[in-house]
């Protein structure tokens, strides 16, 4: 970890997530909030890669910075008489001061505690060692994964049917 | 100068403090529901940062971790965006302050 290209890159990586994450709270357009959600999402796949994680940071752009973000505008255009300003809840204050001592919290524990640092270089490649993992040892955890998402999609094809549509899905 | 463990956790812990700010003070329903994915994307963070730093007999169960954390993140996205659209046509709005059916 000791190159400079690694550190530049962490360093304009962590500023551009963190800095639209903030983003993402602070603008007054709800569309313009997601853009800045998917920068976030895409710096952190960036991240990812300065940490030599080359799955997941794939995973990451697929289904963050692709599927889910696509979903959230979609939830947007799909209710036309939502509020579009972005705007807080009466919840404002109370919510800042927790996360604000979340933040604080975590960022005492990470900065105190004496982690066992492996000292190990970078992974070569992580795909295959993944795939075996998910296939060996995480087989059932696994499977109940593809389960889930077989759930999750019939539960949302459920939820969202229109009230009158009839049971052979005729018309 | 290096880039260590603790300046990963530093990032990890801004982004979960502003996910859980987003998800408790903002109104619209899709709001909440960024700040979710910003805190599950946080947690992600620091996993992979654990696995690529920390002693550990299998480093790479934290990216298996990871990858289970992300199937139920996408399966808890459609879900939750199929309930908003379905609010939407119940109650008009998916403001969550002006969702006080239960409110006495």
């Amino acid at each position: 970890m000791e190159d400079t290209g690694t550190v530049v890159a962490f360093w304009i990586l962590a500023t551009v997530t963190v800095g639209s994450a903030l983003m993402t709270a602070a603008v007054r357009n709800l569309i313009h909030a997601v853009v800045f959600l998917i920068v976030s999402f895409v710096g952190v796949a960036g991240l990812y890669i300065t940490l030599s994680a080359d799955f997941v940071a794939v995973t990451q752009v697929l289904i963050y910075a692709g599927a889910i973000s696509v979903l959230l505008l979609f939830a947007i255009v799909l209710t036309p008489r939502g509020s579009r300003d972005n705007a807080e809840s009466f919840l404002r204050m109370p919510a800042l001061v927790l996360a604000l001592l979340t933040g604080a919290t975590l960022g005492y524990v990470a900065l105190d505690t004496e982690w066992s640092i492996a000292g190990r270089d970078g992974f070569e490649e992580t795909a295959s060692a993944i795939g075996e993992a998910l296939l060996d040892r995480y087989v059932l955890p696994f499977e109940i994964a593809s389960v889930l998402l077989l759930m999750a999609m019939l539960g949302a094809i459920v939820i969202v049917r229109p009230e009158g549509a009839n049971e052979e899905g005729a018309e | 100068m290096s880039v260590d463990l603790e300046h990963y956790l530093i990032v990890g812990a801004i982004l979960f403090a502003t996910g859980l700010y987003l998800a408790l003070a903002k109104r619209n329903f899709v709001g909440v529901l960024m700040g979710i994915e910003l805190m599950f994307n946080a947690v992600n963070l620091t996993f992979v940062a654990f696995a690529r730093f920390v002693e550990s007999p299998n480093p790479l169960d934290g990216h298996v971790f990871v990858v289970f954390v992300i199937t139920v993140a996408a399966a808890e996205a459609a879900t939750a965006l199929a309930l908003a659209v379905l609010l939407y046509r119940v109650r008009d709005t998916i403001d969550v302050d002006r969702l006080d059916l239960l409110k006495w």
